[in-house]
């Protein structure tokens, strides 16, 4: 049951990844990018991580990809607006992708396939044992990580200010 | 698990389902009854006594409307729209307690639909992709009105989340936990999260009027600049699925503002009285649907009652009131249980 779950969400998942990639509006982009963010959701449920899960869907779905909408849809991008690259410009993109790619594909070759844990604790997904973890264990490194938001947040207002002068 | 558990659940999902829909049906109806009655006027009152089969010929007149699919819009997204918005309203449903679990000697039956130990952080994420129906809708319509409209329900309803989702940590803080079962049961009698947070539940009230885009935050549909928001192109049941999913939207946050901070199925004294499984769960369910009823009154009675903000105040008092206020709350119900050692 699992086990087919994770085929079907996987395929989900990849399926709206291309069609991300392929679809010429904009618009329709940003949606199937939400498909996919839903099926790794899903996929996070499969794992019992059901806090992961929820704050995915709330940060990335429900925030960001709203934005991005938000965005898409205040610059109204369709196809006839669409800025047409240059060839040379088509050219170099085609190259740099094909050498990440290359990259990728060597960096997985390299990898050594990961034996199976022992004694993984299936319940460390739930919030009760995650918010231990956090705050008891890694209470430091997640701080900063705040601070570095705050930092971040900060940043942004100050560049978002209207210049008074 | 056993079947008669799972045939029970689906059981128990038609029931929700088919409650908002017809708590939906029949708001529409006392809507225009609390208007007139707060104008000093009748109100519907020509089908069936007292007008009570209004929402049958307003249902049947939208689905005989002639149905318009504007040549410029984006026929896929301009459906989708409104069936996404009418799917995340029925959604929310599920997390929520409608009564106490029925336990009957080894008979156990959770009168909920699914408790998971995130409900709350659920509730959050189908709201989080709520807007997307407006905003689909809003976009794919291809009127500049409409795009307006989604721009502000979109803008709206991430600030206001963000209060939202501030006010309901506080809560969690002190029930120290995130399942919406346990912050129900947790309080029984008289104990009900709003006397120990009465601010954390007004800026949650407050959020969910913005969030519903009901009045005073009814901006999305502001018919007096927008024509009629992002659901101008609409007509026939497209447009009555936007309008009755805003009803779905009141009543879920109806029950869910009842059941955070007003107790849910919880009144004092009552278990004295009942005792027997079946009446507690009837009257559990009895006092959590009357709570309810009360909020949606009250969604009705601000509606009629107070005139719709300007945009800039909407964003005024969301990010510079609602949210600094949520904040401080946080900090004093921290230092609220230090000093009773609570934590």
């Amino acid at each position: 049951m699992t086990l087919y779950l994770f085929y079907i969400l996987s395929f989900v998942a990849i399926l709206s990844g291309l069609m991300v990639v392929f679809s010429k509006s904009p618009v329709y982009s940003v949606l199937y990018l939400i498909v996919t963010f839903f099926a790794i959701a899903a996929h996070y449920v499969l794992l019992n991580a059901q806090f992961l899960a929820a704050v995915h869907i709330i940060v990335y779905a429900g925030a960001i990809m709203v934005l991005f909408l938000y965005v898409i849809m205040m610059l109204n991008l369709n196809k006839e607006v669409e800025p047409h690259k240059p060839i040379a410009v088509k050219f170099a993109a085609v190259i740099a992708g094909g050498i990440l790619l290359i990259t990728l594909v060597g960096a997985m070759r390299s990898t050594q396939s990961l034996s199976k844990a022992e004694n993984v604790n299936s319940q460390i997904g739930l919030i009760e044992n995650l918010g231990t973890v956090l705050f008891r264990d890694f209470l430091l490194p997640f701080e900063i990580s705040s601070v570095l938001f705050l930092a971040a947040m900060v940043g942004a207002v100050m560049i978002a200010k209207k210049d008074k002068n | 698990m056993e079947s008669s558990f799972i045939i029970g659940k689906f059981i128990l999902a038609a029931c929700v389902f088919g409650l908002s829909l017809f708590v939906a049906m029949y708001s529409t109806y006392f809507e225009r009854k609390i208007a007139a009655f707060l104008q000093d006027r009748l109100g519907p009152n020509r089908a069936g006594p007292f007008g009570i089969l209004q929402p049958l010929a307003d249902g049947v007149k939208m689905f005989m409307k002639e149905e318009i699919t504007p040549i410029v819009s984006n026929k896929w997204l301009f459906i989708f729209g409104p069936s996404l918005a009418m799917l995340t309203a029925l959604m929310t449903g599920a997390v929520i307690p409608w009564a106490p679990t029925y336990v009957n000697g080894d008979t156990y039956f959770p009168l909920q639909v699914a408790d998971i130990n995130i409900g709350v952080l659920y509730l959050f994420g189908v709201v989080s992709i709520g807007v997307y129906g407006i905003m689909i809708g809003g976009w794919a319509s291809n009127n500049k009105y409409s795009l307006m409209g989604a721009l502000r329900a979109s803008s709206q309803m991430i600030s206001y989340e963000l209060a939202m989702g501030l006010s309901i940590i506080a809560l969690v803080m002190m029930t120290g936990t995130l399942s919406v079962r346990e912050i129900a049961s947790q309080q029984i009698g008289w104990h009900w999260n709003v006397l120990y947070q009465p601010l954390a539940c007004l800026i949650f009230i407050i959020c969910a009027f913005a969030e519903t885009n009901r009045a005073p935050f009814d901006l999305p549909e502001c018919e007096t600049e927008l024509v009629g928001g992002y659901h101008t192109e609409y007509s026939s049941m497209k447009l009555g699925f936007y309008l009755f999913a805003e009803y779905i939207n009141m009543f879920i946050s109806s029950a869910v503002i009842s059941t955070l901070f007003f107790g849910g199925y919880n009144f004092p004294l009552i278990y004295n009285y009942v005792t027997d499984p079946f009446w507690v769960s009837v009257v559990g369910f009895a006092v959590m649907m009357s709570k309810t009823l009360f909020f949606i009154f009250l969604f009705m009675w601000v509606r009629w009652t107070l005139p719709r903000f300007r945009y800039d105040q909407l964003m005024h008092l969301g990010w510079k009131v609602l949210i600094p206020l949520s904040i401080i709350n946080i900090v004093l119900t921290g230092i609220g249980m230090w000093l009773t050692d609570k934590i």
